[in-house]
């Protein structure tokens, strides 16, 4: 009991001192893990986000002129310590959260609207947080699960020459089991109703993770004419190896975009062929990398290995920390603030437009798309392409494939509707809105 | 000097029998008590409040449950986790089929389910022993980790396959959901704990505690006094699993406010073992400091190169931490292998016969 107490009085007084910030800056917490099971794709995501952030810092002074407070709290991926971060951070007043971990976000999405705190969770998350109308403080973009898997299908139907070709074909589903893959399942079903082809369902359990030689017997046994992969960690270098393994065709392999340059090198060259869905480039070769290597990087700023830079994970981290730059700026325009609190920035993000010219602008031609958010859509329905491992890097090797957002759109709204009904009582939009459509 | 029962008589059955026969420990207790009503919402920020507090709490009751089954009955589980999900699900599904009835009705409620889960897998427990048991209970542990997974019922089929709390009220305040303030849901899981922890301790002190006991000392010699092993034992799941599951409802419900079935995976039985481990078998207040040192340590360790002022970057911060607790965690162990309720005992007998030791 005397441990207990003096462990609390240290907790008090450290609770008390943490709180001081200078407020002439933007407070941006990242989320990170670079420990943990999940540390391999988590570290080139938080330096990614953190080299752009600094990079900003560095050549622009910041934002507008604010420079950007960078504080990076690390999660393991672990939703506890995620919740501890977001306790940790608030009191700092933060512009936003972006939780790298659906399991963060879920608790956090009620929270937002409260403590006027936006979540941006990039194609991550609760699908139905697109609905900006239902989840004002949420912002998911570029895509949804079910975007994604729409996207998939429909670059199978190009090989097999349309839609209406896929009659028949057998499309296996290799699936983390848990509620991240079991998302897409409704709409799978429903593609395969549509469109005739038959789905085969090869659920892979988390604990199970490294040890999927039971699901690829059954892929074995059943040879489907395509395998879609919805993996995250560990389950994607083993289900390389495993498909490999089993000798089955990698050219029809195609997984959702989480799979790393490691993911697929671990298979060797058995893993030419290997694809994945992509939104920005996998290459450094752009404006905005180089001056990332100039100010960051060459300056022993960036905890990033120098290979890392550039690769799938490191530009996507780039890009979520695009969108939170952009945010932040939008917010400064509408509100005519240099210091942009979490309820401008919502604004910010909810107004967002990143055209071909702002690309251009950040040094991010050919590197992505454009994007633009509204009110009512959080997400915006990118279209994304299809990229190919050749051994060393992935190359793209389609061009843009847009979603079947006609078919995702209901479904989104149903989910939206189904959960602030669960959620009751589930606050009704007052926020204000810049941008109607 | 100030330790010491000289003087205290006890004139009755009663005061003899008592849980806390020294009044200096009495009035220690009252100043526990009061620091953990008053001082703590009165002074502690919110971090103090919502990140160490009511996830300490919470940690410290499933430990005590733990703590009845492998500290007092000798019987090993790595199943806890599991049964904590079992609570939480269970409070989910009540609370939203009857949304009508009071949430904390229902997470004590909860606790039934649990229970009557537990009792089930400890079944086994009369004719499997140590870690035999052990693997039995882990067989709990997958499989009800499992039925979160599959059975959509459970998680009413949310697409995110994550159970959510909505918000609930009592006596009109919020105590559930994103309005509840981390000092209702504080209030809340302190009564519940301090309510429960107080009946743990009549529970383990009484008749039932001490056939408890038996068991785990020899359960044959139990079994020749008279001490029927199979309720004494399924009775010891019961309570276990019992609070077990208050302790995951509120987990969900309390503190994190929505939960995938990952946040009832192995890993967290075995961090509820590590503290009854280390915090002490056989001891309630060894739950108490057991959750303090895994849950609380960790967060001050990764506060001190802040508040210090040393710039270290936060994955380097996590590194040093488990780094940290890791040593801590052999330190205890080496000085004490019979945990920190041991030391603490140690230290009060010192105290008692300070300054002149025996």
């Amino acid at each position: 009991m005397k441990l207990k107490r003096i462990v609390l009085a240290c907790a008090t007084t450290l609770s008390l001192v943490a709180p001081a910030l200078a407020q002439e800056s933007v407070f941006v917490p990242l989320f990170t893990y670079r420990t943990g099971p999940f540390a391999g794709s988590g570290t080139s995501i938080a330096d990614g986000m953190h080299d752009y952030l600094s990079m900003l810092n560095e050549r622009d002074g910041g934002i507008g002129g604010v420079k950007l407070a960078i504080e990076e709290c690390e999660t393991g991926y672990d939703t506890k310590k995620g919740l501890e971060c977001y306790e940790a951070v608030k009191p700092k007043g933060p512009v936003m959260v972006n939780p790298w971990s659906t399991g963060i976000t879920l608790p956090l999405i009620p929270k937002a609207a409260v403590d006027k705190i936006p979540i941006l969770s990039m194609a991550y998350g609760l699908s139905a947080s697109a609905m900006g109308e239902t989840f004002p403080w949420v912002f998911n973009p570029p895509d949804t699960y079910w975007d994604g898997m729409s996207m998939i299908i429909k670059y199978i139907a190009a090989q097999e020459g349309g839609l209406e070709k896929l009659k028949g074909k057998k499309i296996g589903y290799l699936y983390l089991d848990a509620g991240y893959g079991k998302e897409p399942l409704p709409f799978l079903d429903q593609l395969s109703k549509t469109y005739g082809f038959e789905q085969k369902l090869y659920p892979v359990p988390a604990q199970e993770m490294q040890n999927q030689s039971a699901q690829w017997l059954n892929v074995r046994r059943d040879r489907p004419d395509y395998m879609i992969m919805y993996g995250w960690g560990a389950m994607q270098p083993t289900a390389v190896k495993e498909a490999a393994k089993t000798n089955y065709p990698m050219e029809k392999f195609i997984s959702i975009w989480w799979p790393t340059e490691d993911d697929a090198k671990g298979a060797g060259k058995e893993a030419v062929g290997f694809k994945t869905l992509n939104w920005h480039a996998a290459t450094g070769d752009f404006p905005v990398i180089a001056d990332i290597r100039k100010h960051v990087v060459d300056k022993g700023k960036s905890l990033a290995a120098k290979d890392k830079i550039g690769t799938v994970l490191y530009n996507r981290g780039v890009y979520n920390s695009m969108l939170i730059a952009e945010g932040i700026r939008n917010a400064q325009k509408i509100t005519g603030k240099k210091v942009v609190n979490g309820e401008d920035v919502r604004r910010g993000l909810e107004s967002l437009n990143v055209d071909a010219a702002r690309l251009k602008e950040l040094g991010m031609e050919g590197f992505t798309g454009p994007i633009k958010l509204t009110c009512a859509d959080h997400n915006g329905h990118r279209p994304t392409f299809v990229q190919r491992f050749d051994g060393e890097k992935y190359v793209k090797i389609t061009d843009w494939i847009e979603p079947m957002t006609d078919k995702v759109m209901p479904l989104l709204e149903a989910d939206a509707k189904a959960y602030a009904e669960k959620n009751a009582p589930w606050p009704k939009r007052t926020e204000v809105c810049d941008v109607k459509s | 000097m100030f330790y010491r029962e000289v003087g205290q008589f006890k004139t009755t059955y009663a005061a003899d029998q008592a849980i806390f026969p020294i009044r200096q420990d009495r009035i220690g207790l009252a100043i526990i008590l009061f620091a953990a009503f008053v001082l703590i919402p009165l002074l502690g920020g919110e971090f103090l409040i919502a990140s160490v507090m009511i996830p300490f709490l919470v940690l410290a009751l499933a430990a005590i449950g733990l703590n009845v089954l492998i500290g007092y009955t000798g019987l090993i589980s790595l199943g806890t986790a599991a049964f904590m999900g079992v609570g939480a699900y269970a409070c989910y599904k009540l609370s939203t089929i009857f949304p009508q009835v009071n949430v904390l009705v229902w997470i004590v409620a909860s606790g039934f389910v649990s229970s009557a889960v537990g009792v089930v897998f400890g079944l086994p427990s009369l004719r499997i022993k140590g870690f035999y048991l052990a693997i039995a209970t882990l067989a709990a542990q997958f499989f009800l980790q499992w039925c979160f997974v599959r059975i959509g019922w459970l998680y009413n089929h949310n697409p995110s396959g994550a159970i959510e709390v909505p918000g609930h009220t009592l006596f009109g305040i919020p105590v559930t959901g994103p309005q509840a303030t981390p000092i209702t849901r504080y209030y809340v899981v302190l009564v519940i704990v301090v309510v429960m922890t107080w009946f743990a301790s009549n529970l383990v002190h009484g008749r039932i505690g001490r056939s408890w006991m038996a068991v785990r000392d020899m359960d044959i010699a139990a079994q020749l006094m008279g001490i029927k092993l199979l309720p004494a034992k399924l009775l010891a799941f019961a309570v276990s699993s019992f609070y077990a599951g208050v302790a995951g409802a509120l987990m969900v419900f309390m503190w994190l406010g929505a939960a995938e079935p990952e946040a009832f995976n192995i890993n967290q039985s075995f961090i509820l073992l590590f503290m009854v481990i280390i915090g002490g078998l056989g001891s309630l207040i060894g739950s108490f400091l057991g959750a303090a040192l895994i849950h609380v340590l960790p967060i001050i360790v990764r506060f001190l190169p802040d508040a210090l002022g040393v710039p270290v970057g936060a994955a380097t911060v996590e590194h040093l931490t488990f780094v940290i607790t890791g040593a801590l965690i052999l330190f205890f162990l080496v000085v004490e292998p019979h945990g920190l309720a041991q030391l603490w005992r140690i230290a009060k007998q010192k105290l008692r016969v300070w300054p002149f030791p025996y």
